[in-house]
């Protein structure tokens, strides 16, 4: 048979796919646990995921939910850092460390055959770590030395401002990994109280997903964490404080980067909180305006203008009000153009040009009918369900997911859209070559930039 | 140890595309993956950066669906991309069951009818893609340019990897549409084309849809293989200035070819010096002494040679020229007495667990698909899986001290020092200025 190649082939009904089942367990010392069984490859993934993050860092030691992060692989017990490191490697461990503004995640994946001794390392070095001086003291200055490596980094540097520039001082307001300034003042006591008060078992939330039953997995964590206990002390830091002001105004500022290739673009405002029933709302018009390869930002941006490599858009989501940001790296002589292409299109999608049909089906196939490929692995499984933790959200999630976008109509967008996004409130920041792209930026009609430094 | 593997069933259409299907009925999905056996390998001195302007013109438009390769696979839920490296490109979409029709009739249009929708502007516009995929990756990226003077160095002019992938600039501002095409014709048909299809699909039914797709298009030429001997004479030292607050040094090697005897040797001696905290070099130069703040090591396996690449960021403070000393007395104590029997032990636990981790997705970059594809282009033989982990356990002390000795040598080597501007003196000694771009 030869293929008919006057239309596309039609594709078929969705195939049906069962959705994990979690099942919820509370250990005696108040740890909440969730299974999901996931048998395909004798594999299990961890997750450990303490309440707390970059947003519970106490002035004036911002970076100091990341240091204590640092600090629990670098020894448990009679494990120095290097028998930590050793321990891991043995059973094929895939440890990782994730520093939200909400939370902070360890992660532990490894074979099922060492499911006993990964539960009960990550649980020894989660809940007793040796907080050691020296160790310490290398761990902080590595994130200077990091910190420095950062200023040459234009992404890096662009995330660092634009944070500042839409939170101000709130907590959400700076990167996890601190400043120069912050870094140095944080010292050994702070890193313990800080562990003393959030990392507790009442406080945390542990998922489990492998090749294993739930009973099973189940013994594998009562065994490895249920002898954690509540330090009975008054807690001296405490989880975020989620409000921010979502207050704003147009406004330019650049960074200046004297000889960059590129301009590296950020333009957003805060906007809504990761539980706002227009969630699914909010994900189509991301999917329509910057979230995919097709989106408007990027079509225009970089297959119509040829300006970028790439531009995209996206919610970076929190417990509280989180911000709506484009970014793109754009050729430095086409800065302000690009710019004001992207602020059109934003604007656009507020007011004159809702999603079509077309743009809508597209936007609502690609989140729905892809879906279950995020279900392969245990660790997406176990991160999945790590997210229905973090912000509150009930077990049947995954299953309503895609009627839910599918209930979204072209009117829901629009409404959503100008609920949370306000052209008039829009910043937009430019790290690059302030000398070549600075006479041009007076044609946007955002008044003179502000000069930012670029600081540590 | 574990007993893993990755079946599959193979046949060749008689245009000569192979077509490999792999079941795994977990996830209603399925991963189609293609390689074309073209990268920059097969690239010309001063026409460099076709095969990977190419991965963007593949996503332009075809015959008959002269639009973008994007809309409809994304209305079917597809998760799609692209990738070119020296020895080959690859494409590869993850469609939902039902769409297995789509992502097949998508591929074999852009095999077979590219050019007729090959427009001159469509060209243009993507050269501009590039150049700004260029500035973004390399050009405006600190250490962005280091890999563009190692090669440099480590090739002569006229080697297929004497240069980056993603091309010279000025190559690349030079194209001409014509050359373009004439490119396309010389390696993107089923001669020299591998197909795999792994995930929610019989065997039986991956056949007869590949042939359905595929099976009338021209077989085109085989390509003839690219080859090329080189060695290194000497020590060469060099120096290049970068926008950068810390300085680096970096030291490279040839090492043998992809899946050739001593290259398992070489991943797991990059595994025993920079891998982890105990890993050699991090212990020393991060742990102990703290003159470093990073160290990297890692056997790039090629198809018709290989490259050892380690890298070390000073810490504050310290020269190169100090750290370098140290890591060539580490080097020499891995090349006198080779590892330690625990320290394989360890690597070897690591090597097994990545081979179980790698069977978990069925597509993308690095997933069975694309393992399939690898061991058929680059080895002939897709049946490879278990015997490459074998390659590794039967790694011992001798073997892996033997291949350090070989090609770890000190006298056939390029050691380049990365600095801050106007900062010359703290990259290593006798070191010659080069500039790249």
């Amino acid at each position: 048979m030869t293929a008919d190649r006057s239309r596309l082939p039609d594709v078929g009904p969705d195939p049906q796919f069962t959705f994990p089942i979690i099942v919820r367990h509370t250990l005696e010392n108040g740890l909440k646990v969730r299974t999901v069984e996931h048998p395909s490859v004798p594999v299990i993934s961890f997750i450990v995921q303490v309440d707390g993050g970059s947003g519970s860092d106490p002035s004036p030691h911002e970076g100091l939910a990341a240091v204590v992060a640092d600090m629990i692989d670098e020894g448990t017990g009679s494990l120095s850092a290097l028998d930590v490191s050793d321990a891991l490697a043995r059973i094929g461990a895939d440890y990782d460390v994730d520093v939200g503004a909400d939370v902070t995640m360890f992660g532990l994946t490894t074979l099922i055959r060492f499911a006993d001794r990964g539960a009960s390392l990550l649980a020894s070095l989660v809940t007793r770590p040796s907080m050691r001086e020296d160790d310490f003291g290398r761990v902080r200055q590595l994130r200077l030395d990091r910190l420095r490596q950062l200023k040459d980094l234009a992404p890096a540097v662009a995330e660092r401002a634009f944070l500042r520039l839409l939170y101000g001082a709130h907590p959400y307001g700076h990167l996890p990994i601190g400043n120069d300034r912050s870094l140095r003042e944080i010292a050994l006591p702070h890193v313990v109280d800080f562990h003393e008060s959030l990392y507790r078992p009442d406080r945390s939330t542990l998922v489990v997903a492998g090749a294993m039953s739930h009973r099973e997995m189940l013994d594998v964590v009562r065994d490895a964490f249920g002898s954690w206990t509540v330090t009975q002390r008054d807690a001296s830091v405490s989880p975020a404080v989620v409000d921010a002001s979502v207050d704003g105004h147009a406004r330019l500022a650049i960074v200046a980067r004297d000889g960059a290739a590129q301009s590296e673009l950020r333009i957003g405002q805060l906007a809504a909180r990761r539980n706002t029933p227009d969630y699914p709302a909010l994900l189509l018009m991301n999917a329509v305006l910057g979230g995919q390869f097709v989106s408007r930002v990027n079509l225009k941006l970089r297959e119509e203008k040829g300006y970028t490599y790439g531009a995209r858009t996206g919610f970076d989501w929190r417990r509280g009000v989180a911000p709506f940001v484009l970014q793109a790296s754009v050729h430095t002589a086409a800065t302000a153009d690009a710019i004001k292409d992207a602020l059109g299109e934003i604007e656009g999608m507020t007011s004159s040009r809702p999603p079509s049909d077309d743009e809508l089906m597209l936007a609502r196939a690609s989140l729905t009918r892809g879906y279950p490929r995020n279900f392969e692995t245990a660790q997406q499984v176990a991160r999945g369900v790590a997210q229905l933790a973090l912000y509150d959200l009930p077990d049947t999630y995954f299953e309503e997911f895609i009627p839910k976008v599918n209930a979204v109509t072209a009117d829901d967008v629009m409404a959503a859209t100008r609920r949370h996004l306000d052209p008039g409130k829009l910043t937009s920041l430019i790290v690059g070559d302030h000398a070549v792209v600075g006479d041009s930026l007076a044609t946007l009609g955002l008044g003179t930039p502000e000069m930012l430094p670029s600081e540590s | 140890m574990t007993d893993i593997d990755l079946p599959f069933v193979k046949r060749t259409l008689s245009n000569g595309l192979d077509v490999i299907v792999h079941e795994d009925h977990h996830v209603p999905i399925v991963a189609v993956n293609l390689w074309y056996h073209v990268g920059s390998k097969n690239e010309r001195p001063g026409r460099t950066g076709f095969a990977h302007l190419f991965e963007h013109l593949m996503f332009e438009g075809s015959e008959h669906h002269n639009a973008g390769y994007f809309p409809p696979l994304q209305r079917a839920g597809a998760l799609l991309n692209g990738s070119t490296n020296t020895d080959r490109t690859n494409y590869w979409e993850v469609v939902p069951t039902s769409a297995v029709d789509l992502a097949l009739w998508m591929e074999s249009d852009r095999m077979g009818y590219l050019l007729p929708a090959l427009t001159r502007h469509r060209f243009e516009t993507q050269r501009d893609v590039v150049l700004n995929e260029r500035r973004q990756n390399y050009e405006n990226r600190p250490f962005g340019l280091a890999l563009v003077a190692i090669l440099a160095s480590l090739f002569p002019p006229e080697h297929p990897y004497h240069w980056l992938t993603i091309g010279a600039a000025e190559d690349i501002r030079a194209m001409q549409f014509e050359d373009v095409q004439e490119f396309f014709r010389t390696y993107y048909h089923p001669a020299n084309a591998s197909l795999v299809l792994a995930g929610d699909i019989d065997a039986a039914r991956g056949f007869d849809l590949a042939e359905e797709y595929f099976g009338d298009i021209p077989a085109g030429p085989k390509p003839t293989a690219v080859q090329a001997d080189v060695v290194l004479a000497n020590e060469h030292r060099l120096t290049l200035e970068d926008r950068v607050e810390l300085p680096r040094i970096y030291m490279a090697w040839h090492s043998p070819a992809m899946f050739a005897a001593d290259d398992a040797e070489m991943d797991l001696l990059a595994d025993l010096l920079a891998t982890g905290k105990t890993s050699r070099l991090y212990r020393t130069l991060v742990y102990d002494l703290r003159i470093a703040v990073d160290v990297s090591a890692y056997q790039s396996s090629r198809e018709i040679g290989s490259f050892f690449l380690l890298a070390v960021t000073a810490a504050p403070g310290h020269p190169l020229g100090e750290v370098a000393s140290v890591i060539d007395k580490e080097l020499q104590a891995v090349v006198d007495e080779g590892p330690t029997e625990s320290e394989l032990e360890r690597s070897m636990a690591q090597a097994e667990a990545h081979f179980v981790y790698r069977l978990q997705t069925v597509g993308g970059f690095g997933g069975k698909s694309d393992q399939l594809n690898a061991y058929n282009v680059l080895r002939r033989d897709p049946a490879y899986f278990a015997a490459d982990l074998g390659r590794y356990r039967a790694a011992t002390r001798q073997t892996v001290r033997a291949a350090g000795k070989t090609y770890l040598r000190f006298d056939r080597r390029v050691v380049l020092g990365v600095v801050p501007r106007g900062q010359q003196s703290l990259s290593v000694p006798g070191a010659e200025l080069v500039s790249v771009s």
